[in-house]
This record gives structure tokens, sequence and C-alpha cells, in this order.
């Protein structure tokens, strides 16, 4: 069992503060959506605890099994077990996706020891099979000139390969027609459960529909500001942000 | 009155050692010698480049004097330092010290088709019409006239490739030059000759011995690829010398009806290299593709120079050079395309793109065009562009350190230049050697 617990969490860009004092506590095999309005503060949340280096993080502390992960590098923090799934995936030209997988998992390998490249492929393949990428992918420069369902399989896919105890998915659903978010989802929900823990950032209600979380929150102004089951997301659904904003008009009133 | 003129250097190279040089030549027919004689002259005549010269424009002229270098003596190569080809069966040559020390003729079947694969001295002997028509044929055109005479009089030996009439050759042929010792000079040549739809694969590889940095070479060498009426040469030419050389590379490259050639050059050592590329496209059909990737680390300086002439309708050529520049390193790009009067539908590109890994690295782009067609496409441009912060977040969001994410980011911008490669063993060797400079 693994704990990721983000306390008092506090992120600027530049001198204008974002995040505001976030606190969860994810454990593994859980599933916790993180509903709110566009410009609350989600996506910073996300990338800021992956260690992007645009956001400077200025209180609270985000520990994996205990052990905070602030003072490490990006590359050290998913070494550690936290992935994140991006909203908008960066175009690698000239990278293939097998050269780049293969950096990926080579990198979690002992000083000295060889990857066993049949094993590899094997296990490649069959994850590729799971989110019905077709094998020809594998030698296309990473997302590039990738339609948005592309990418957004192709984060999944790199989930997949490199099992994270804590995947942190931004706005997943966001660009993806029906289809493509039934394949994706599909391929979540292959990987929930078990080891896996999974903070799912999204805007809209539709994505949890097909991948049906533990537990909802709502962020807004840089922190939760209410929890609750699946049902919350169904209330959102009905009554709109501006629900929770009212709320919390009426309780500092 | 007295007229001051600039001091024609000759460094080294005095008219002693150049009578030396030619004492040791075996086999020298008067027409050579003559010519040899001659770029000596040229050589002796020329001043050395200055500041006010545009083909040497932001170069390091200071890094040029020709002094404290010898012609080496006889050497051997050490056998655990060579690097094979990587292509099994291929002929090959290689040179130490300007002499051939090891020979691997090529496969009794292509030999029997007709091609030739020996050293230049053998030619001069077998094939003597063909290195005299073809041999340094077209002239310095880029600022090293000096340079290039040097090279020309003090050529020992060399490579020379030759591809009979429709014949197609199955496997590359790899030339290797080992300069050994400090203060050697060496002078490498190729010579390919690619008759009416030949089909060849050339590689040169240029290799200090030991590699030590300290132990400062000279290296002025040349190649000339001739593509006859539908031939195809791919030539690829790997500059590994110590980071203590000087090296100068001039091509000629001349492509006639529907000819197609492509060169590949890997910049990778010396302290100060400058390249010089020149092809010509002199009838309709005619292609080249010019293309050449740069690794510069530390102080070196990367001074290429091209011209692109188009002299028949119809022609086309693509330059693309993609220099990575890491520390204090430096390159120079001046390309210029030139479309004659009647080359009309002349199809041109030329691009430079720089990549630079630190702050303190410095790339300079002149690039150009002389179009005296009105019926043409031609397109030129650079870019200077730094490793973009989100890919490289990116790739550690995945657990790649940092190094590993910047080489990686590396072969990305070198991969649209590698893929032109398509011989799988040549395209392997190519990758695995700028790795192997990225981590030293």
């Amino acid at each position: 069992m693994s704990k990721l617990e983000i306390k008092d969490f506090r992120v600027s860009i530049g001198d204008k503060p974002i995040v505001k004092g976030f606190n969860l506590t994810i454990n593994s095999g859980e599933v916790h959506a993180i509903m709110g309005p566009n410009g609350t503060g989600k996506s910073t949340l996300a990338k800021a605890i992956a260690g992007h280096p645009d956001y400077a993080v200025t209180g609270g502390d985000v520990l994996l099994d205990g052990k905070s992960v602030l003072a490490m590098e990006p590359d050290e923090r998913a070494r550690a077990g936290l992935f994140l799934a991006f909203q908008y995936p960066s175009e690698i030209p000239g990278v293939s996706i097998a050269n780049f997988l293969r950096a990926a998992v080579q990198a979690r390998m002992a000083e000295g020891e060889e990857l066993d490249a049949t094993g590899y492929y094997k296990r490649l393949y069959s994850k590729m099979d799971l989110l019905k990428i077709d094998r020809k992918f594998t030698s296309r420069s990473v997302n590039e000139g990738f339609s948005g369902g592309e990418k957004k399989r192709c984060e999944i896919l790199q989930m997949a390969m490199l099992e994270p105890k804590f995947a942190l998915m931004d706005e997943t659903d966001s660009g993806l027609d029906i289809d493509a978010l039934r394949i994706v989802a599909d391929g979540v929900n292959a990987l929930r459960g078990g080891q896996l823990g999974i903070m799912l950032i999204t805007h809209y209600q539709r994505l949890l529909d097909y991948i049906v979380p533990d537990f909802v929150h709502v962020m807004y102004d840089g922190r939760l500001v209410k929890s609750g089951d699946k049902s919350l997301a169904l209330e959102l659904e009905a009554k709109g942000y501006d629900w929770v904003k009212q709320e919390l008009a009426a309780a500092s009133a | 009155m007295s007229v001051s003129t600039p001091t024609a250097a000759v460094g080294a190279f005095t008219r002693e050692v150049f009578e030396a040089h030619l004492a040791r030549v075996k086999h020298l027919p008067a027409w050579w010698r003559e010519r040899k004689r001659a770029a000596y002259e040229r050589f002796a005549s020329l001043p050395m480049p200055r500041r006010t010269d545009e083909g040497w424009r932001f170069s390091q002229l200071g890094g040029l004097s020709l002094d404290g270098y010898h012609l080496p003596a006889a050497a051997d190569y050490d056998r655990s330092g060579h690097a094979e080809l990587g292509v099994p069966g291929a002929g090959t040559l290689l040179f130490a010290n300007n002499r051939l020390a090891m020979q691997e003729p090529l496969s009794g079947a292509a030999a029997r088709s007709g091609i030739v694969f020996d050293t230049l001295q053998n030619a001069l002997v077998h094939h003597e019409d063909l290195v005299r028509t073809h041999l340094l044929a077209q002239p310095n055109r880029l600022g090293s006239a000096k340079f290039a005479a040097l090279h020309e009089a003090f050529i020992e030996d060399g490579a020379f490739v030759y591809v009979p009439a429709g014949v197609e050759a199955a496997l590359p042929v790899g030339v290797f030059h080992y300069a050994r010792g400090a203060g050697a000079a060496v002078f490498p040549h190729t010579l390919v000759i690619a008759e009416e739809r030949a089909k060849v694969t050339v590689a040169d590889f240029f290799r200090s011995v030991p590699a030590d940095p300290t132990s400062a070479q000279l290296a002025c060498g040349g190649n000339d690829l001739y593509a006859g009426h539908g031939a195809q040469i791919t030539y690829l030419a790997i500059q590994d010398w110590n980071r203590a050389t000087l090296s100068f590379q001039f091509n000629a490259t001349v492509a006639r009806r529907d000819a197609r050639v492509l060169s590949l050059n890997l910049h990778a050592g010396a302290r100060q290299a400058r390249h010089e590329s020149f092809s010509q496209l002199q009838a309709p059909g005619a292609h080249s593709e010019m293309l050449a990737l740069t690794v510069a680390h530390g102080t070196q300086e990367f001074d290429q120079r091209t011209l692109q002439i188009h002299q028949a309708p119809s022609t086309s050529s693509n330059l693309l050079y993609k220099n990575a520049l890491l520390d204090q390193a430096k390159t120079i790009f001046s390309g210029l395309i030139v479309v004659d009067p009647d080359a009309q539908k002349t199809d041109a590109y030329q691009s430079n793109r720089n990549l630079m890994l630190s702050d303190d690295a410095e790339a300079h782009s002149l690039p150009g065009l002389e179009i005296q067609a009105n019926d043409v496409r031609c397109t030129h441009g650079a870019t200077s562009a730094r490793i973009d912060r989100e890919q490289e977040f990116y790739l550690e969001s995945r657990g790649i350190r940092a190094a590993q994410a910047q080489e990686l980011l590396v072969f990305g911008f070198f991969e649209e230049v590698i893929g032109k490669i398509e011989h799988p063993q040549l395209h392997d060797r190519l990758t695995e050697i700028i790795r192997e400079k990225f981590r030293t």
C-alpha cells in the first residue's frame, strides 16, 4: 500500500498565488476526481506535484509514502512513482515512441543493467493491444501529428508501461470525442485498482460516467472546498459551479 | 616605391618539405607532377585569410597558422582502436599518416562487375585518364584557394572508387584515414566516379591516433564526387580528429543529367574545422542533397561554407545543415545558391538549424541567394533555438534523467538528417559515433 499526501500545498506562478493550501490524501487503489471551474488551479496543482520548473512551491508539502518529493528533480519524482498524464502532451520530433519509452524503462533499471529487448517489446505490444493502438505507432515520433485522441492514448500507454504508484491525470478527457473517450477510459479502468492511485482532474462530469471515481472533490480558488462520493459530481452537473460559489459566499458572509 | 604585401606564410610547408614530398611519392606522372608544382606555387604565393575576406567572416583566423606541423613518417595503425565500417564483406582502405596500412579488397563478384576500389597511387598507374579528368577538376570557390592548393600539392595517396555504367555496388566501401603522432600533417583524398546509371555508397572516416587532445595535427583533405547520367552516389564522411587538430575538408560534387548525389558530413572532431562544399548541377534532372550534422563541444569552431550552382534547367538541390552547440563552441554557416540565367525550373533549398545547448555557444548563419533565372523556386532559412523546456520536462516527467533527455532531444533534432542514410548498418554506425561524441 502506498500513500500520497498533499498537505497545505501552496504554489505560485511568478508572484501570483494559484494553489492556496490544498489538502488531500490518496491511497493505492483509489480514484479521486478533482473538479472545478477553469482557472481554479487544477492543472497548476498537477504540474507542481510533478516538479515543473515554472511553478514555485511556496508552502506545504507533498509526501509519497511519508517522504517529501519537493526537493526531488522531476525525473526522480517519476522514478519514485509519480506520473503526470498531460493535458497537452509535448510533441517530440525525431524521437520514436519505442525509443522514448525504452529510455524511460531503462532509467528505472540499475546502472549497467541491460534491458531485455524481447521482453520489452512483448510488454509494449500487449499494452498497445489493450489500448487499441496500432503497432505502427511505435516508430512514429512522440505525439507528432497525433490527433487529440491519439495523444491521450499515448499518455495512457506510457502510464501502463511505467506502472506508477500514483497518476495525476490532467483533463484527460479534453479534446476527445466519445469513441476516443471510451477507449481512454477503458484503458484507465484496466489499470485502476490494485497498486495504482489516481487523481483525475476534470472540468466535466462526462468523464466520470466512464471512469467512476471513489471520491469527488471540488476545487475552487486554489483549494478543496467540497468533498463527497460520485453523487457530488452528479449534483454539480445539475446545479453548476455557481452553486458551489454561492454556498461559499454564504458561508463566509 | 615599395608596396607592402600581406605575408604569404607557408608555415612548416616550405619548398624543401615539398621537394621531399615529391621525392617520396612512388608514382608521379608528369602531368600530376606539374599540377602539384603549380599548386605549391599557388599555395606559397597566396596570402593567409584576412579579416576583411568575406569568405572568412566570423572565422577565427589566429587558429589557421601552419607552423609546427610536419610530414609524418610511416605509421602503423592501432588495430584495437580501429572501428570497422560495420558492414561485413565491404571493401576497406585504411591509411595511416598518408600511406596505405591495410586493405580489404572488394568481393570477387564486385570486382568482376568492373568496380574499382583502390588507392589513388594505383589508380594513377591503372586508370590514369580517369584520375586526370576528375581529380580536383573543380576550382576552389569558397575562400580556401590557399589551403586547397596545399592539399593538392601534398596529396600522397587516397581512395579511388570507380563504378562502371549500369553497375550498382551491392555493398558500401569504407575509407579510414588515421593521423598518428603530434604535429602529423595528413592530406586525405577520396575520388568517386559513378558512370551512367551506376550506384555506389562510400564512407570516409577521419580519426586521430591516439585521440589525445594535446597532440595537435593538421588535416587538409578533400573529395571529388562525380555522378554521370542517372548515377547515384551516397557519400558519408565522419570527421573525428582529436580536439587539437586543425582540419580542412573540401568537397566538389558534379551531378550530370538525372544524377543524384547525397553527401552527409558528420563534424565531431578538431579544434577548428573548415568545411567547404561545392555542388554543381550541370544537366537537367540533376539533384544534390547536401547534409551535415555537427556536435560542437568545448571551444571547438566549425566553419561551413557551401555553394550550390544550378547550371541547367530543372535541377534541384537540398541543403540541410544541423548543428548542436554545447559549452563555448562556435559554428559558422555561410551558404550561397546560384541559379544561372538558363537554369529555369530550378528547385533549391538551403537550411541551417542550430540547437543551442548552452548560453555561451555562438552560431552564425549567413544564407544567400543569387538568382538570374525568373522561373525558379528557391528558399533558404536559418534558425537558432534552445531546447524546448516543455519537451525537456515531458521527458523528465517520465523518469528520464536530464542528461539522457538532452541526448534524446538532440537525436530527435538530428533524426531528419540521420534518417536520410538508408543503409541500416551505416545508419547505426553514424548514430553510435554521435552518441559516443555526446558522452565524452
